[in-house]
């Protein structure tokens, strides 16, 4: 089984990042950047499988400056075949732009399964895993949280609203994960070690800008004083009053 | 749930580390914070070494990390292996004493003073936790002079008779070997003293844990009893002789608390920020106060140096070049500077800091056996001080 997992450098989601001074993207300045805690899942899921079939190759696909490669690294400590990073310097805010170049590096790849996180913590979007999909035209099943897989098919498991929806579909495919859907390992020493001689080819993409475009960051409004309606059973009237009129949250 | 820790890392000697320095920094990190944090307080208060975790500490290879491949470990450099300290000491001195025993005085003897056979039969089996050991160096009445030792060992037709005690044996009653230092000629040859490994279920081998700790309470300590304990030729480390033998294990023990103690100081420091911005009294952070500014800025200064002088310690022993006098210097530094982190963050903490479910007073009482443990903060000064003069103060 050949599985491609596609990952992203993003900040650490404990990182206090501030607006860099062009008011459209977050100084990188000090910042720790992490594998995407959503693709941990992803890079999980396929070293089980590749575990599971005592036989298969995993390689880690990064659209990402050069710095990504410790990105990949960590995939690659993790147990990870080798990787390659499609490098570019700045990553458009338009999905489809880094979608078409991920696309073009996995379609010649022969890969039984591509894996993403489910999205990245820095953007939210969601986005690229389906658009990959839409391009490869592949089945797509976003945000599972349980896999089976047989010969040349699935099954996989996703959360919805009060249940869970079981989708069948056939390989190859690309899954997006959610958490829930194993608990990744810790890179070992040894694998740390080891990724430092696995093969991590870099090849230079070009990308165009795309159709959507950062116009402002701002922070979060810094949060208010809360307020004391009153103690005891005589202050829940006011307090459930306020809750359903003033912050309508009931 | 608490913040993951950020680290410590005022004068960026992130950018001073290896990439793979650093992956294997945030590997243990991750561990400490999601598998040690949760529980050592508990484990402390119980007084219960957390014993679950060595088949992870195994599986992340943190046993004798620094030794070569072909044994089964890492082989990573010095400083990796400073920087795994540090993050076990940042969930609990009694977890890192743990790692430092297997690695730098079990292991370690084993790699240096043994023969290819024992190398080749022991290291892998611990490096994979499936053997535990524990190092028998002090006694009863031999603790900073142990030139003074009288555990002995007689050589027989098949092989060797060991008696005597042990005391302050960490992992002793779990350990299934012990490295075993005897004198195999009169008690003041100090030149014939040995290691030996042997097996702790051998007959007349008995260990018992010590009771009533107030430190150290995660952590297993024993007394080892040896009345007529046989073992065969080839348990003797070849390679060892003399007490410099073992001093050679404590040096690298000692390195890896020289970092574990700045871990400490870290996890004591991110604590008290954390407090010292969150809790008000006369109506404001306790932090706007300059009284508790100054405790800061002056934990926040003193870690930073241990860090860049730990840092500059494991680039010097890769290149094998670090001196015993160094090591005792980063030994002496760290442990009480974290010592007085730790009590300043107790107190800055106020009543709160005696509780176990902040950290502080665990460190607190912990780093006051590291003091002692491993040369005596007093025992580094003099070794410093004959370094200085060229006069030895110790006798």
């Amino acid at each position: 089984m050949k599985i491609a997992v596609c990952v992203k450098r993003v900040p650490d989601t404990e990182a206090r990042v501030k607006i860099g001074a062009g008011g459209k993207a977050v100084d990188e300045a000090g910042v720790k950047f992490v594998l995407n805690p959503y693709d941990e899942f992803a890079v999980e899921e396929a070293l089980r499988r590749k575990e599971q079939a005592g036989t298969g190759e995993v390689v880690i696909v990064c659209l990402g400056p050069a710095a990504a490669q410790e990105t990949i690294r960590t995939a690659l400590a993790m147990g990870a075949d080798r990787g390659v990073l499609l490098q570019a310097d700045a990553i458009p805010a338009d999905g489809f732009e880094v979608a078409k170049a991920l696309a073009a590096e996995l379609r010649p790849g022969g890969y039984d399964l591509i894996l993403f996180g489910k999205m990245a913590v820095d953007d939210y979007n969601q986005q690229v895993g389906p658009m990959v999909a839409e391009l490869l035209d592949l089945p797509c099943v976003t945000s599972i949280v349980h896999l089976d897989l047989t010969a040349g098919a699935g099954v996989a498991e996703r959360e919805i609203e009060g249940g869970v929806e079981v989708v069948e579909f056939p390989l190859p495919a690309v899954l997006t994960a959610e958490k829930g859907l194993n608990e990744p390992r810790f890179p070992a020493l040894k694998g740390i070690m080891a990724a430092k001689k696995k093969p991590l080819e870099t090849k230079p993409v070009a990308l165009g800008a795309g159709g959507v475009e950062v116009v402002a960051l701002t922070t979060p409004a810094e949060r208010t004083a809360g307020k004391i309606v009153g103690e005891g059973a005589a202050a829940v009237p006011e307090l459930v009053r306020l809750l359903r009129e003033e912050a309508k949250v009931i | 749930m608490a913040p993951r820790f950020q680290g410590v890392d005022f004068y960026d000697m992130d950018g001073l580390l290896m990439e793979e320095e650093r992956a294997v920094r945030d590997t243990v990190r991750a561990w400490v914070d999601e598998r040690v944090l949760p529980i050592i307080g508990d484990c402390y208060v119980a007084g219960r070494f957390p014993k679950e975790l060595v088949p992870q500490m195994a599986e992340l290879g943190l046993f004798g990390a620094n030794l070569p491949e072909e044994y089964g470990c890492a082989g990573l450099g010095n400083v990796a292996y400073g920087l795994i300290m540090q993050e076990l000491e940042r969930g609990d001195s009694g977890v890192r004493s743990f790692a430092s025993v297997q690695g730098g005085l079990v292991m370690y003897p084993v790699y240096a003073f043994g023969s290819d056979a024992q190398k080749r039969s022991w290291l892998p089996r611990m490096a994979s936790g499936e053997v535990i050991g524990c190092f028998g160096l002090t006694e009863p009445d031999f603790g900073s002079n142990p030139a003074g030792l009288i555990t002995t060992a007689r050589e027989t037709k098949d092989g060797w008779v060991l008696n005597g005690a042990k005391m302050w044996i960490t992992n002793g009653s779990t350990a299934q070997v012990a490295i075993i230092w005897a004198k195999t000629g009169p008690p003041e040859d100090v030149a014939s003293i040995r290691g030996f490994l042997v097996p702790t279920d051998t007959s007349g081998f008995s260990a018992k844990d010590q009771q009533g700790k107030l430190s150290l309470r995660a952590s297993d300590t024993s007394e080892l009893v040896l009345q007529d304990v046989h073992v065969p030729k080839d348990a003797v480390l070849p390679g060892s002789q003399g007490l410099k033998s073992p001093l050679l294990c404590l040096t690298q023990a000692r390195y890896g608390i020289a970092w574990g103690a700045v871990g400490a100081a870290m996890a004591c420091y991110d604590e008290a920020v954390h407090y010292a911005k969150a809790r008000v009294m006369f109506g404001r952070p306790i932090g706007g106060f300059q009284l508790q500014q100054a405790r800061l800025a002056d934990m926040l200064t003193e870690i930073t140096k241990a860090q860049l002088l730990c840092l500059q310690l494991g680039r010097l022993k890769d290149k094998g070049a670090a001196t015993p006098q160094q090591v005792s210097l980063a030994k002496r530094n760290n442990v009480d500077m974290a010592t007085d982190v730790a009590r300043e963050t107790r107190r800055l903490l106020g009543a709160n800091g005696i509780l176990a479910e902040y950290q502080a007073m665990r460190h607190l009482a912990n780093l006051e056996s590291v003091y002692t443990y491993e040369g005596t903060h007093d025992v580094h000064t003099l070794i410093l001080g004959q370094e200085i003069t060229g006069l030895s103060a110790f006798a």
